[in-house]
């Protein structure tokens, strides 16, 4: 697999238009501020990411174990009552709305590309295995501080949420705390 | 006083399902165009060699900060009706600490590796099916951290009034903090990018 999945890098390199350069970061930063404010402004809301997730999750444990997943207060939560769907929620659809733009942006620019990415010092399977492990952390981490970057600390730290603050600063105290442990993998 | 417009029952839940899809595009597309599609980008910011995950977030927060903080000074917003998420210190302390452990091992946070996904990092669709994988750990343990889940609670909080400091003192401090942090963030890369051509 990782042989194949190497293949795909390399001819992806000589097949594809050359990609544009990113935008320059504070200029991204005010869009996505302003499409933060516009939230606020027209939904008294912020964004968020991993509540949508949450909601595919216990979707998909009440479909294999509806009596478990009705009796975890965890899962029943985002289960709702049983009047509506639970996918017909804010966040669900602000989720598939940001792979749709993202995915615009990406097409505008000549970057939508199958690859793996990852420092040059380490195979695409070791990189798979640590992007899995990272995202296993990520979906507890998010789960205990009531949100991910998105929901809790761009979210709340436009509008000064003490807990969104403390959060954000944690964030990036673990991942620096762990960083020259993983510069194998990126650098 | 008529913001925010869904508060003032402006147009329904059906509509506001299309208002999250547009915002959410707009949340993507500025995400992309930011670089944030790409994992090493975003890890760099680790490395000091690319600092852009704190040049974008908080330009973003200062952006969306400082427009709130006018149009409800100007009365155009309630304030008071913009959710905030309550505050529980130590499992907001410990989630965030496995969120950046998971920011560094994986290369993504949720909603960056979403846009990775649509662009075609494989890696970041591991990454997606890793979130999945945790929620589901997180929703096995649950019964057995819930006390912590719930512990120090402080309710709906903003840092002025924890502070109890005005609202606008703390609003230009943000901004300082920001600007000093940008400077901060320029300084750094071309020490490392220096450091780099040298070796």
């Amino acid at each position: 697999m990782s042989v194949a999945l190497d293949e795909i890098n390399h001819e992806a390199e000589h097949t594809h238009m050359k990609p544009q350069p990113y935008w320059n970061p504070y200029l991204s930063g005010i869009g996505l501020g302003m499409v933060l404010l516009l939230s606020y402004v027209i939904m008294g809301r912020g964004l968020g990411a991993s509540g949508a997730m949450t909601t595919t999750a216990a979707v998909a444990v009440n479909a294999v174990a509806p009596a478990y997943a009705q009796s975890n207060e965890f899962y029943s939560e985002y289960l709702g009552d049983g009047t509506k769907s639970p996918f017909k929620d804010w966040l669900v659809f602000e989720v598939i709305g940001v792979i749709v733009g993202g995915f615009l942006s990406g097409a505008l620019a000549g970057r939508i590309k199958m690859s793996v990415e990852k420092g040059p010092r380490v195979s695409v399977k070791y990189r798979l295995i640590f992007a899995f492990a990272g995202g296993m952390l990520m979906g507890i981490g998010a789960k205990l501080a009531r949100g991910c970057t998105s929901g809790q600390a761009l979210t709340g730290g436009a509008v000064l949420n003490v807990g969104s603050w403390v959060f954000m600063i944690m964030v990036f105290a673990g991942a620096y705390a762990l960083a020259y442990f993983l510069r194998r993998q990126w650098t | 006083m008529n913001a925010p417009f869904y508060k003032f029952d402006m147009f329904g839940d059906e509509f506001s399902l299309i208002v999250a899809f547009i915002i959410g595009i707009g949340f993507g597309f500025f995400l992309e165009r930011a670089g944030f599609g790409s994992g090493r980008k975003l890890a760099a910011q680790f490395y000091f060699t690319d600092m852009s995950v704190l040049k974008v977030m908080f330009s973003a927060i200062v952006t969306a900060m400082l427009g709130v903080f006018y149009l409800s000074w100007i009365g155009f917003m309630d304030l008071s009706l913009v959710y905030l998420t309550p505050t529980y210190l130590a499992p907001q302390i410990v989630g965030g600490l496995l969120l950046g452990f998971g920011f560094v091992i994986g290369g993504y946070c949720p909603g960056t590796s979403a846009v990775a996904c649509s662009t075609g990092r494989i890696d970041a669709m591991v990454y997606f099916l890793g979130i999945f994988g945790g929620i589901f750990v997180f929703g096995f343990v649950f019964p057995f951290v819930k006390d912590f889940y719930y512990s120090t609670p402080m309710g709906k909080i903003t840092l002025p009034q924890w502070f109890n400091i005005p609202y606008g003192v703390l609003v230009f401090a943000v901004v300082v903090m920001a600007v000093g942090a940008f400077a901060a963030a320029e300084w750094g890369e071309k020490k490392m990018a220096r450091k780099q051509a040298e070796l």
